[in-house]
């Protein structure tokens, strides 16, 4: 945010949430000024650095205010990183890893595009990595079935897992899921077994386990590939039993009451964290991560080498007794939350829906079960 | 008794009950249909069955001694669903003083065997997992691992309890992490499915027995019929999810009639912990391939 006068990190207009929108007029400004000083070879750093500082402001204001439905608005970016960009990297930007060999298939099946499984190395750690994918473009996004995994996915996982437990290589997965897909033949095959079959096996590896929700934490499906010695969440990912949109057309009897469902589920970071759901949430860029890509790599690459350093120097026996320990205490002894913030502005409420239209039209995969 | 049907049509004048079988619907003696096990006597639908009257059907009268009984929920996230606050929801539903949660468990003998027990009961809040449930179902692992005893639980749930969000989402990691420790100690873990069980449940402790029992007709599955219609816009064919469906494709291992489901899982037993100093006798009749004629629940002479 330093350079004064390249404007970088720009919001873009296909994709912009409506809270965003300000942004974005000051940022057209700010172009404008731009050109006008390059056409003119005229010095208007004078000019643009406040207009800069302006927005960085803005920006700091906004996502202060932003509530829980804004925040899984934010998760939801079609820009936000994904797998592949945390990975191998991804148009042009280099991601965090030095290796990257992808194994797929379950053998028992098929192999599941929407959870990708592989050997990644971090500098000196050596370890599998896990992680949902959901997609860019249309076809990418179909052939992952947008993030929502069959039983096939969930037991790829498994015996990618099972094999680094045998070899001893730690275990890094990165979830980003709506949910395991409530489909026919996800029935037929068994989902419910799959989940429960590595939700299991997962306590119980020798081997060092980390996850982190890097976008959406949808039920289990994302719980599939998260439990661990230590589960992190990116500050403006949110992890939930239900969607916001599922658990309004349950209890509110009406899919519109999405954002007041997302304020009543605790579902974004911080109360997740005094939930002591997730160990520690990890900072975003400015606005978000969709908003530098590079910076939240960056971030996450740091995070991830710290925990592995950590987790890989502790003996075994005493992490798999934390790790039980921790999970035996899910929900106990916990105090009251404050209440939850004021239900959001109903004008939010139509432009989020409006956004999301315009993001994925067809997305079916939305809507996972509880 | 007064363990009375949840829905009204069930209870036309409390002497008489409609069998919730749409198409059977015939009336029977209330009092027959219970000592029935609220399987229906014309049909044999499998109707919902309470967990304390499946406790008592289980186990051998008088056994049973609870764990997790002080263990109450708590409105952590101070949940309002938009009629009333989930602590008022909890409130109103233990006040109807028929369960304190949507769980039993305990120890307590069965066919003479020290066992663990955990019954998960529908009929609070539909039997949906939250903390307590949660917690009172590893307290039922841990005490099956400390004794050294089976575990059995039965399951019927419409998954987690949404009112305490990700808490209850965490309960499958909880249970799972115990029943985990049952597998490695080579404790056995019988899984009884029963009418409906889908969502947080299905997809932990549920789906992780050794042998895995359901019920005739239960519905089990990860997503809700009505989930997977509006995702994928058709309509699901008849007995999709259904018991024998599951067993089809290779998930349930037996489909028992409740009236049987003592001896089955007492059969089972015999073969997985075999007791050292009454390895046959006790279960030899269990065993045998000839229907049992009772429709007599165990235990019901000792009330
Ligand atoms: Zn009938």
């Amino acid at each position: 945010m330093g350079e004064p006068v390249t404007l970088t990190n720009k919001t873009d207009l296909t994709t912009c949430l409506p809270f965003e929108r300000p942004v974005f007029e000051l940022e057209r400004k700010l172009e404008e000024l731009q050109a006008l000083s390059d056409s003119a070879s005229m010095n208007l750093n004078g000019e643009l650095r406040p207009l800069l500082e302006k927005r960085d402001k803005m920006l700091v204001e906004i996502v202060g205010r932003l509530g829980p439905w804004e925040r899984v608005q934010i998760a939801r970016h079609p820009r936000r990183p994904q797998f592949r960009d945390y990975a191998m990297g991804d148009q042009g930007r280099p991601g965090m890893l030095d290796e990257w060999i992808e194994l797929r298939g379950d053998r028992l099946f098929g192999d599941d595009k929407a959870i990708s499984t592989g050997f990644a190395r971090l500098g000196r750690h050596r370890f599998l990595l896990i992680g949902h994918r959901k997609g860019r473009d249309t076809k990418e996004k179909l052939a992952c079935n947008f993030g929502c995994a069959h039983p096939e996915g969930y037991r790829k996982a498994l015996q990618k897992m099972k094999l680094a437990d045998r070899f001893g290589l730690p275990i890094v997965t990165l979830i980003n899921t709506p949910g395991a897909y409530p489909g026919i033949g996800a029935e037929e095959r068994g989902q419910a077994w799959a989940i429960a079959e590595n939700i299991l096996e997962m306590s119980a590896l020798r081997v060092p386990t980390l996850c982190i929700v890097i976008g959406e934490g949808g039920s289990g499906g994302a719980l599939g590939i998260g439990v661990g010695d230590r589960v992190l969440m990116l500050e403006h990912s949110y992890y939930s039993v239900i969607s916001p949109e599922g658990c309004a057309a349950i209890l509110w009897k009406s899919g519109e009451k999405a954002p007041e469902a997302a304020r009543a589920l605790r579902l974004t970071s911080e109360d997740l964290l005094r939930l002591k759901v997730v160990d520690e949430v990890v900072p975003e860029p400015l606005g978000g991560a969709h908003r530098d890509a590079a910076t939240m790599v960056g971030t996450l690459k740091a995070a991830v080498v710290r925990h592995l350093d950590e987790l890989t120097a502790m003996d075994a026996d005493e992490r798999l007794s934390l790790r039980y320990a921790k999970l035996r205490a899910f929900g106990n002894g916990l105090p009251p939350l404050d209440p939850p913030p004021e239900v959001p502005a109903p004008k939010a409420e139509k432009g989020d829906r409006k956004a999301e239209k315009a993001e994925k039209p067809s997305d079916r995969g939305d809507r996972p079960a509880k | 008794m007064p363990w009375s049907f949840r829905k009204k049509r069930e209870v036309p004048a409390g002497l008489w009950t409609k069998c919730t079988n749409a198409a059977c619907g015939k009336m029977a003696f209330s009092k027959t249909i219970q000592e029935n096990a609220n399987v229906c006597p014309e049909c044999g639908h499998h109707m919902k069955l309470e967990a304390k009257r499946r406790v008592d059907l289980l186990l051998d009268a008088g056994s049973f001694r609870p764990v997790g009984e002080d263990v109450a929920p708590v409105d952590v996230l101070r949940f309002h669903d938009g009629s009333e606050p989930y602590e008022q929801k909890l409130k109103r539903t233990r006040a109807k003083g028929t369960a304190s949660e949507a769980c039993i468990a305990g120890r307590g003998t069965m066919g003479g065997r020290p066992v663990a027990l955990a019954v998960l009961d529908f009929g609070f809040l539909g039997g949906s997992m939250g903390v307590v449930v949660g917690e009172r179902v590893a307290l039922a692992a841990e005490a099956a691992l400390a004794d050294r005893v089976p575990l059995i639980v039965v399951a019927s749930s419409g998954g987690a309890r949404m009112h305490e969000g990700a808490l209850s989402l965490m309960q499958m990691a909880k249970t799972s992490a115990a029943i985990a420790r049952l597998r490695a100690a080579g404790v056995p873990y019988v899984s009884v499915l029963a009418d409906p069980c889908t969502g947080g449940v299905s997809a932990s402790f549920a789906a992780q027995g050794d042998v895995t029992i359901a019920e005739p007709g239960a519905l089990v599955g990860f997503a809700g019929p009505r989930v997977i219609e509006s995702t994928i816009r058709t309509t699901l064919p008849d007995g999709f999810q259904r018991a024998e469906f599951l067993a089809d494709k290779g998930f349930v291992d037996r489909i028992v009639d409740r009236r049987k489901l003592r001896d089955e899982i007492l059969a089972v037993l015999a073969f997985l912990a075999p007791l050292p100093d009454q390895p046959l006798l006790e279960t030899a009749t269990a065993g045998e391939p000839k229907p049992a004629p009772a429709l007599e629940p165990h235990g019901k002479k000792g009330r």
